[in-house]
């Protein structure tokens, strides 16, 4: 594990709603450059708003989220995309009619240098070599395990800078869960800054460095993934056996 | 589904996907337009001409509901502001038709600001209402208003001289509108390859993802619209020149779901789809026109048809 220094994201008594039901109540936190971060926490204890309120599909109604040093709490979504902050949504989205290779290249659609696109087109099909056995074929006709590959692949087409990623594993045989993971471990170490949303919260501690537990709205408990993973009255409270 | 029925159709168009057979099938149609008037005489004329009008405008409402995926119930109002700013700058302030047309994009471009930018955030169907709450507003304030003639709208609009070529006849016309007809489908082609044209594919199949991806959403909606407004705003202007009178009847909600059903009929988003549904709409009544009564029916019948056996319109969808 490398030691990061730099913060990257920094979430300050975020509070969020959808009307009047308050979904966060006040979320600290932090991610380093260079870090794997995963927000824990039980359905509905407002994981996916925070995910939504960092990257500008929920508005915050108080606090602020500093992405890079800058404020970024009012700025539009496919503004704060453009910065390198990319969300790849749970239910993945991936475009119906339209091709592998057409729902990879709008990833790259801000890429204005095509030899940029070209090389991330590359490294995308070299990890995920199934997306380039496919890239002819409709992207929704992939299995659930390849749409997930295809929504990270068309993340990273954009060259992400901080990884949102929202349940990639949700709706996967187990074998796939475990696949997804080690794709989303192989990007942190190369490097990408991720947070991670994951419902398999074992899992999810052994690929951490830091993890968060979430309920309802507020942040119950902190710290090193290995302190979280070794303290078995949260795995027994928070994570279910 | 019914897939089958209709493969011998789908495959002579297949045959069509080799860019030089659509170049020399696209100049061969344009050859036969060029033609037709010779062999079909005045009455044909006039009716090819509102053919024409209706590949425009159908082409411009493409641009919004096929390309960038929005349901636009009111499209005959951007007709409108095209036709009543050419009948009033040149009728009741004796300005050329050219100088009024950079007007007419102006207008249509300002009307597709006003009513996009509150609109667009909405997602379709409620846009769908507001949409056709415009084309009416627009109609009725055409109705009301001292300048735009009331009722009776504005007569004695007068027909347009190019270097010193008064063009007046049904002939004339129709070579005008043959003109508009081939700029249009240039300009759809062009956009539909440009990056705005990939921004609304992105956008008409995941607006989320788009927009996650950094897409402005609301901006290349706009984009849409406004470009469609054009579209609208020029085929108004040339439609009141060609016609020398205007009323708000031209102008109902009934005009714009012809155009859209123009749209529709053919294929969304397709071309070639769009301009054969805007022969259908306005040559099947003619072509019925024995049946009397009955041929709206039968036409009525005929749509109904079509969208049940090929719900994503007449014309094939292209494997890449």
């Amino acid at each position: 594990m490398s030691a990061p220094t730099e913060t990257l994201l920094e979430l300050e008594n975020i509070t969020a709603g959808y009307g009047r039901i308050v979904a966060l109540n006040g979320i600290d936190l932090k991610v380093q450059t260079g870090a794997m971060v995963t927000l824990l926490g039980a359905n509905g204890a407002g994981k996916t708003t925070t995910l939504k309120t960092i990257s500008g599909l929920v508005r915050a109604s108080g606090g602020t989220v500093r992405f890079a040093g800058e404020d970024i709490t009012q700025t539009p979504a496919h503004e704060i995309a453009r910065r390198g902050l990319v969300h790849v949504p749970e239910g993945r989205h991936v475009l119906r009619g339209l091709s592998v290779r057409e729902n990879l290249e709008l990833g790259a659609f801000t890429v204005k240098d095509p030899a940029t696109r070209r090389k991330r087109m590359d490294e995308v099909f070299a990890l995920f070599p199934v997306l380039a056995k496919r890239q002819h074929g409709d992207g929704s006709l992939l299995s659930g395990g390849e749409q997930q590959m295809l929504a990270i692949g068309r993340a990273l087409m954009h060259g992400p800078r901080l990884l949102l990623l929202d349940e990639p594993s949700m709706g996967l045989a187990p074998k796939l869960v475990i696949e997804t993971m080690q794709i989303v471990k192989r990007l942190s170490e190369a490097g990408t800054t991720i947070l991670l949303v994951e419902q398999n919260a074992r899992l999810a501690l052994k690929l951490a460095h830091y993890g968060y537990v979430l309920e309802s709205g507020h942040i119950r408990m902190q710290g090193e993934a290995a302190t979280l993973r070794a303290d078995k009255s949260i795995v027994q409270a928070y994570l279910g056996e | 589904m019914a897939q089958p029925r209709s493969n011998a159709f789908n495959n002579i168009i297949a045959q069509f996907d080799e860019p030089w057979k659509r170049y020399a099938a696209f100049a061969v149609i344009v050859a036969l337009l060029l033609i037709a008037p010779i062999s079909l005489g005045p009455y044909a004329t006039v009716i090819l001409t509102n053919a024409l009008l209706y590949v425009v405008l159908a082409l411009g409402l493409n641009v919004v509901v096929g390309y960038a995926g929005l349901l636009d119930l009111g499209y005959a109002a951007f007709f409108a502001v095209g036709a009543y700013t050419v009948g009033i700058l040149t009728h009741t302030f004796g300005l050329d038709f050219w100088l009024t047309l950079p007007f007419a994009v102006g207008a249509a471009m300002i009307a597709g600001v006003i009513i996009g930018t509150p609109t667009l955030r909405l997602r379709s169907d409620y846009l769908a209402i507001v949409t056709l709450g415009f084309g009416e507003i627009v109609r009725f304030s055409a109705r009301n208003m001292e300048i735009t003639g009331g009722a009776s709208g504005i007569s004695g609009i007068q027909q347009p001289w190019l270097f010193g070529w008064h063009i007046n006849t049904p002939f004339e016309f129709y070579y005008v509108f043959v003109v508009l007809a081939i700029i249009a489908v240039i300009v759809s082609v062009r956009l539909q390859h440009s990056r705005l044209g990939r921004a609304w594919l992105y956008v008409r199949h995941d607006e989320d993802a788009a927009e996650a991806m950094g897409i402005d959403t609301v901006r290349v909606k706009l984009a849409a619209y406004v470009i469609g407004a054009i579209f609208g705003s020029i085929s108004g202007a040339f439609f009141a020149v060609n016609l020398g009178a205007i009323s708000p009847e031209s102008f109902s909600f009934q005009q714009s779901v012809l155009i859209l059903m123009a749209v529709i009929l053919g294929g969304m988003g397709k071309i070639p789809g769009v301009i054969l549904g805007a022969f259908i709409v306005v040559l099947a009544p003619e072509l019925l026109r024995d049946l009397g009564e009955y041929r709206l029916l039968l036409f009525a019948v005929g749509l109904l048809l079509i969208m049940l056996f090929r719900p994503s319109g007449i014309w094939p969808v292209r494997g890449k």
